[in-house]
């Protein structure tokens, strides 16, 4: 299973075993990384589960839809590396991906 | 109560309110004993995708899962399921569950939700026809959920349409039977309910509208629903979405303050200052609304309610409030809202409907206080952000298109 490293805002690391086809989110939630709150479960409604992307993952980690670049557009403190973690899916290439978390999700 | 002096708590309920809440808490900091009374057989679970992905079939049970069994284990969380809370004895502060244990606390929580209006119809107990609140519920659902099947939805609210949503694309045969003379009656504006309706028709999904069920017909299966006016529609599945109620028995027997929802303070504190009440089965002051008491039937409320009690109890910086929102999926199009519609005085749009994006902004005199925004998330974000933070745009400005959301939102007062 891959494995996706998140990064809190302090410092601390969590590494996790993330199941091909789940997203990167689900991964980060359902072993209680602390940082994302994803409040709507991956809906794309509540951008509470924003995550910056390692620049060397970026390209891997495919491409925003309109959606996710609009709700990314009103989230705090965004940079070119922002993504949603929900609308990230994990497969065997995302094996190693870092991703660090902000500050607060609100 | 000092925050100090709390070392136990029960959360009676265990769905998406009393799992987050358990969750926070621990989160928060709180080491003493954490129990988690469910009356269902799994561990919390999210209900939306119930009446989309996983209706579909495109999510299998452990993702609906806000976290895994061993989650619990591993945080000292007691969860027990398939547990029914029967007795309050308040001046004792314990809780009797079925079987008769009793368990002391020194806090209590109560999400217990809300329970789907049974159809009070002749028939409603036959085979095939179905209530949609739980994964058990869904499950039996699509056992039947096949193409060709004839599927009637009592009842056009979110729910009823995202089934039906789901039901065209799975091939069934699908006529919704509503009271009231448009669907999503009580939960939006005309304008935005023809939009629905017009979607779903050319969708394939019929409608009777101001049409209401007598009975459900069929001897040990539904066979057919007979209306009102003498009307009969042939059925294989019936689906009765036609709102809840919320479960405020255990609230009534120990005599807490309830109406329409138990009642409580922003901190959602019920009248007992040991027992709180979050979720569909609460009602608490809307800070954007004046303090309104309302009761809300959503993720957004469940979620916040969790961290306003866990908050509280542990002592954390208090939880601003959020402006409420929601969201609905049917076919292609994401329905995302924000705000309380209520009460509105005027509506103003932004993009048009025939381009399937668009946005719905409510007034109530010169202030914005809600959004119905369809594919349209820079709206829904930005009035979200103008409702939280008390600000307004004039419908002038809020109308023009040239400018975008992001650019209008910087510029209210
Ligand atoms: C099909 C469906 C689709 C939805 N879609 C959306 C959506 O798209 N967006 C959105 O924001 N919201 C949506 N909602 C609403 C949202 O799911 C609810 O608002 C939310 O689940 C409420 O959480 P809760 O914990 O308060 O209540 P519930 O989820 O109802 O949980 C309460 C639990 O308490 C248990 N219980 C009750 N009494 C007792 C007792 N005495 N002892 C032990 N256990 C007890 C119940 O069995 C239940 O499991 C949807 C709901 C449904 C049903
Ligand atoms: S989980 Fe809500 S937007 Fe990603």
């Amino acid at each position: 299973m891959p494995k996706i490293t998140y990064i809190e805002h302090n410092g601390k690391e969590h590494v996790v075993e993330a199941p091909v086809g789940q997203t990167v989110m689900e991964a980060a939630v359902k072993h209680a990384v602390p940082g994302i709150d994803a409040d709507c479960g991956g809906a794309c409604a509540c951008a509470t589960c924003h995550v910056y992307v390692d620049p060397e993952w970026l390209a891997k980690t495919g491409e925003q839809n309109s959606m996710e670049q609009s709700m990314l557009d009103f989230a705090n403190e965004v940079e070119d590396n922002s993504r949603l973690s929900c609308q990230i899916k994990v497969s065997e290439a995302l094996d190693g991906l870092v991703v660090r978390l902000p500050k607060s999700q609100h | 109560m000092s925050t100090g002096e709390i070392k136990r708590i029960i959360i009676i309920g265990a769905g998406q309110a009393g799992g987050e809440t358990a969750q926070r808490l621990r989160q928060g900091g709180f080491d003493g004993e954490i129990t988690l009374i469910g009356e269902e057989p799994a561990a919390p679970y999210q209900r939306p995708p119930l009446s989309k992905a996983y209706l579909k079939g495109d999510l299998d049970i452990d993702r609906l899962m806000l976290r895994p069994a061993s989650v619990y284990v591993e945080e000292h969380i007691a969860l027990l399921t398939k547990t029914r809370a029967v007795w309050i004895d308040r001046a004792n502060r314990k809780v009797r569950i079925e079987g008769g244990r009793e368990l002391p606390y020194d806090a209590l929580i109560l999400a217990t939700g809300a329970k789907p209006r049974k159809l009070p119809l002749v028939g409603a107990d036959l085979d095939g026809v179905h209530l949609f609140r739980t994964a058990a519920d869904v499950d039996r659902v699509r056992e039947r959920f096949v193409s060709g099947a004839k599927l009637i939805v009592i009842g056009a609210g979110y729910i009823g349409l995202e089934v039906a949503a789901v039901a065209r694309q799975r091939g069934l045969d699908v006529t919704v039977v509503e009271t009231a003379v448009r669907p999503l009656a009580r939960v939006t504006s005309p304008e935005v309910a023809g939009f629905f309706l017009d979607e779903h028709a050319r969708q394939g999904v019929r409608f009777v509208l101001g049409g209401q069920a007598a009975l459900i017909k069929g001897s040990d299966r539904v066979t057919g629903v007979g209306l009102t006016d003498g009307a009969e529609l042939p059925a294989d599945l019936v689906i009765a979405g036609i709102g809840v109620t919320p479960d405020v028995a255990i609230a009534e027997q120990c005599g807490l303050t309830v109406s329409n929802g138990v009642v409580t303070d922003r901190q959602c504190r019920t009248s007992d200052p040991n027992i709180f009440a979050i979720g569909d089965c609460a009602a608490r002051p809307m800070v954007h609304y004046g303090g309104r008491i309302a009761r809300l039937e959503s993720v957004h409320n469940a979620v916040e309610g969790a961290k306003i009690v866990a908050a509280v109890l542990t002592g954390g910086k208090e939880h601003a409030e959020e402006a409420p929102w929601f969201w609905s999926d049917q076919y292609d199009l994401k329905l995302q809202i924000a705000g309380l519609f209520q009460g509105y005085d005027q509506l103003v749009f932004r993009g048009v409907m025939a381009d399937r994006a668009f946005a719905a902004f409510y007034y109530k005199g010169d202030k914005l206080i809600a959004v119905d925004a369809v594919n349209r998330p820079a709206e829904y974000l930005g009035a979200k952000m103008l409702i939280q933070t008390n600000r307004t745009l004039p419908p002038s400005v809020i109308e023009d298109m040239s400018r975008p959301m992001k650019e209008l939102v910087a510029s209210a007062r």
